[in-house]
């Protein structure tokens, strides 16, 4: 037999691409919450900290390369994620052309079972947000020199449907997180049942601890403690 | 216990197949779930009409011959029994029970509730053997095996073949049966001189045979009735990721 394919191809190659691109997209995830949360030490520091990240790596790099660098990454681990996805997917869906006519749901989780649908929404969330707060195109200030302002108009009470949206996404990357860190750890080869206990348990605490430093943002602009 | 049973008929493999309904009267709760459909066959021949095919052999839970999709269920609702070994003590009179066969393009109905489980044999082909020198059994003490591996590869050499693990994962995917044949191997000194290659053989087999990918829902393991763990799936991840970052070659068993 020869080779015909590359192993990342290979169910468990591109199990092991998602696992990757995912973790590079979490360690954006808690610097991004850890950043979101210099919103409590004021308007000025808030400030100075979104435009420091535009000019991180100077005078190494000239102007805002670092950023652009990052974006890149963050971009193909994106797209590299969906891919393999993607695969995974269709490939599930021709393993079994003939449905059960009677099917009980996955008992796994329900994490495990709505990772597929789960991304699809987090992925329209990200389009929004970027669009509303790295652009300003959808948010009612869009002042690129003002962001604590931004995020304050964002979330405030008349434009609770907004909060809403977001609370609702930041939920489901909850439950991606929960099955998905867990997830990636095995398909790198975490291979104990001890481990496994232990991976599904830290996975579900950095789930709601990444919720909470994400949701707490939102919720603090609209109970005016941050304004 | 009357029973309404709704069984997958399928003339051949390429007829197209549906639910049928049969009435089935007089079930002793004591019969086995194959000994039921025994007696329902028995009345589809005395009446002329086609018995319900279905796989069994052993009749013990350790052939693998027998796997009937049951209300959803792999091997139905008792974990850890394979579908001759479950009683009909498990359901209530008057119940309707789903019997349907294994779905997936990997695993083609030959005819009725029997499916065609040759993929796994191709799995297996491209790896899961030793080459032992053959003679008498060596003394056991010769080759030390530390009893955490021991105990660990006696845990996946319990898997039977049945295909439920595949029946039941939501993509289709035959991660556990490969994971339990691999490591089952991979785990022993005996394993370790084709421990890269096999792995790269076995999972090309697999992709090959149309099996989905495992995403760690952690189906298989629940309805496996020899109750292989999840992890052993990611002994199969490690030691593929070994084998191709390593460049370990890929001719199985060479």
């Amino acid at each position: 037999m020869t080779k015909t394919r590359s192993p990342i191809r290979s169910n468990v190659g591109l199990k092991a691409v998602m696992a990757v691109t995912g973790i590079l997209l979490v360690l954006f995830l808690i610097a991004h919450m850890l950043g979101n949360l210099k919103v409590f030490t004021g308007e000025t520091s808030f400030d100075h900290y979104a435009h420091w990240l535009r000019d991180i790596g100077k005078p190494l790099l000239p102007g805002v390369w670092f950023l652009w660098i990052l974006r890149t990454v963050l971009v193909v681990a994106v797209v590299a994620h969906i891919w393999a996805a993607t695969v995974l997917a269709l490939r599930a869906r021709a393993a079994r052309p003939v449905k059960y006519a009677h099917r009980k749901k996955v008992r796994g989780s329900y994490a495990a079972r709505t990772m597929r649908w789960g991304g699809v929404i987090i992925l329209l969330f990200v389009i929004y947000h970027l669009l509303d707060l790295t652009t300003g195109t959808l948010n009612p200030v869009g002042d690129p020199g003002n962001p604590y302002g931004n995020v304050v108009a964002d979330f405030a009470p008349e434009r609770w449907y907004v909060t809403l949206f977001y609370t609702l996404a930041i939920v489901t990357l909850g439950f991606h997180l929960r099955h998905g860190a867990f997830s990636a750890f095995r398909s790198l080869g975490q291979q104990t049942p001890r481990g496994e206990r232990r991976a599904r348990t830290a996975a579900l605490i950095f789930a709601v601890a990444l919720c909470a430093g994400y949701l707490v943002v939102p919720f603090a602009v609209l109970t005016g403690l941050v304004s | 216990m009357n029973l309404t049973l709704r069984i997958w008929r399928q003339k051949g493999p390429e007829d197209k197949g549906r639910m049928v309904t049969y009435p089935v009267d007089d079930v002793s709760p004591d019969m086995s779930f194959l000994e039921m459909l025994d007696v329902l066959n028995e009345r589809l021949i005395l009446d002329g009409e086609d018995p319900v095919a279905f796989d069994h052999d052993c009749r013990e839970g350790i052939c693998g011959m027998c796997g009937l999709m049951i209300n959803g269920d792999a091997h139905g609702p008792q974990r850890g029994t394979t579908a001759c070994q479950l009683h009909m003590r498990q359901f209530k009179d008057g119940d309707t029970i789903d019997i349907e066969p294994w779905r997936a393009s990997a695993f083609p109905v030959i005819k009725d509730l029997v499916v065609n489980r040759g993929a796994f044999d191709k799995i297996i082909a491209a790896g899961g053997y030793v080459t032992a020198p053959t003679g008498s059994a060596p003394e056991a003490h010769s080759t030390p095996v530390a009893k955490a591996n021991a105990d660990a590869a006696f845990e996946s050499a319990a898997c039977i073949g049945c295909g439920a693990c595949v029946a039941a994962c939501p993509n289709g995917s035959g991660m556990l049966f490969t994971a339990a044949k691999l490591t089952q191997l991979s785990l022993l000194p005996q394993g370790q001189p084709e421990r890269y290659t096999r792995v790269i053989g076995m999972v090309d087999a697999h992709d090959e045979a149309g099996f989905g990918g495992c995403t760690n829902a952690g189906e298989c393991t629940v309805v496996c009735p020899k109750g292989i763990p999840l992890n052993t799936i990611g002994r199969l991840n490690r030691d593929y990721l070994t084998a191709t970052t390593k460049g370990a070659g890929n001719t199985p068993g060479s």
